[in-house]
């Protein structure tokens, strides 16, 4: 049970995204198509989940004072790992893309979870807090995606899902509406745990 | 067109068209936690553009005379960008620490957050993906932070006016400042198609 709670704690209460508002380029920039929000969230979890289980497995070799460049180290050799994988596999959304895959780098969440639970935690609790954060930003990400993807094109990963005689609405793929359902969704997820909490 | 000209155009459009925060969304966790209060947007503009002119310096010196020429281009750029930009700051640090303690006192949030935020390595990563040459990266990476200045203070700005609003509790906090920044960015699409 407590450590179903760890995945839980990253997907609902703490999640990275909207609750803690970190990470929010990659996500804002690729939500709009569900093919590159797919692909970005493997890449996620590509870097996410290894490089939480190297750190915590090195946590009592690493010294205080060189930890950050340690991570960053850690965290850029997955980074070129899963660029260069994405790009070997799914090169026309990678060309996309490019730019936010290779910013994972300096994803704050990644090097955040790094900071505040791999380097404190076992290697089990961390492997199950990268699963839950990946879950937790992907989560966010596709939902966004689907939205504005449908909206806006009338499309689903490329599969024309409304009917031929649907007017898409061009604003929903354009950058403003990244920010727009962001925002909505933020304000969603907080009044929803203020009401929660309130209850209580 | 000449070379100035070129200058120009580069300058325009990696400040204004392209915006860096608007329209291509890096360095965000900045740009919605500090704009809290106009002063403290300020600081980290500054020592935002500082940090990305002269890291723009860095990442090309290392891009071109030692990644392309030993052919480890695609495989160390990341890491080798990174650690340029996160010993930068750190000397940087160390310098304003032993300089100006004052200036430091007053920096001391910002600075180790410039670090891991994406804008900075997004400009080199820009410069390298277009083959900028020397100059041109300089006059990029400027361009980028000015980019970021400017949506800063349009943000903290209403930000600071917001306030004292009476805003239904739905958007209080964070979802506000995402919507305006939606309504701004709307605006800046209107400068898309400026330069041919």
């Amino acid at each position: 049970m407590k450590k179903l709670k760890i995945i839980w704690e990253a997907i609902i209460p703490n999640n990275p995204v909207l609750i803690i508002s970190i990470g929010l380029c990659s996500v804002i920039a690729v939500s709009n198509s569900v093919k590159s929000a797919l692909l970005m969230t493997l890449v996620f979890a590509l870097v996410q989940i290894p490089s939480n289980i190297i750190i915590s497995a090195m946590r009592k070799i690493i010294p205080n004072e060189l930890r950050v460049p340690i991570f960053v180290s850690v965290i850029a050799a997955f980074t070129t790992i899963a660029a260069l994988l994405s790009q070997a596999f799914f090169n026309p959304i990678y060309q996309v893309i490019k730019l936010y895959i290779l910013l994972v780098v300096v994803n704050c969440i990644i090097i955040g979870r790094a900071e505040a639970f791999a380097y404190t935690n076992g290697i089990f609790d961390s492997l199950l807090d990268g699963i839950g954060n990946t879950i937790g930003y992907g989560l966010v990400l596709v939902t966004i995606a689907i939205m504005r993807e449908l909206i806006g094109k009338g499309t689903l990963a490329g599969i024309q899902i409304m009917s031929e005689s649907y007017q898409p609405m061009l604003l929903m793929i354009l950058p403003p509406a990244g920010f727009i359902f962001i925002g909505i969704l933020t304000g969603a997820i907080e009044t929803y745990l203020k009401q929660k909490g309130g209850k209580e | 067109m000449s070379y100035f000209q070129n200058l120009i155009k580069i300058f325009i459009s990696s400040s204004i068209i392209n915006n860096i925060i608007l329209i291509q969304f890096l360095g965000l966790c900045s740009y919605i936690g500090l704009t809290d209060s106009l002063s403290s947007s300020i600081g980290m503009s500054f020592a935002v553009i500082f940090v990305t002119v002269s890291s723009s310096i860095l990442a090309w010196m290392i891009d071109n005379w030692i990644l392309i020429p030993t052919g480890l281009q695609p495989a160390l750029q990341i890491t080798a960008f990174i650690l340029v930009i996160g010993s930068f700051v750190g000397l940087v640090e160390i310098y304003i620490k032993k300089v100006s303690p004052n200036l430091y006192k007053a920096m001391g949030i910002y600075l180790p957050l410039i670090a891991t935020n994406c804008l900075i390595l997004g400009a080199t990563f820009i410069n390298s993906m277009n083959n900028y040459d020397f100059v041109e990266s300089i006059v990029s990476g400027f361009g980028i932070a000015t980019g970021y200045a400017i949506a800063m203070l349009l943000l903290a700005g209403i930000r600071e006016r917001l306030r004292n609003s009476d805003l239904p509790p739905f958007f209080k906090g964070k979802a506000i400042a995402f919507m305006i920044s939606g309504i701004l960015s709307l605006a800046f699409l209107g400068f898309s198609g400026i330069i041919k």
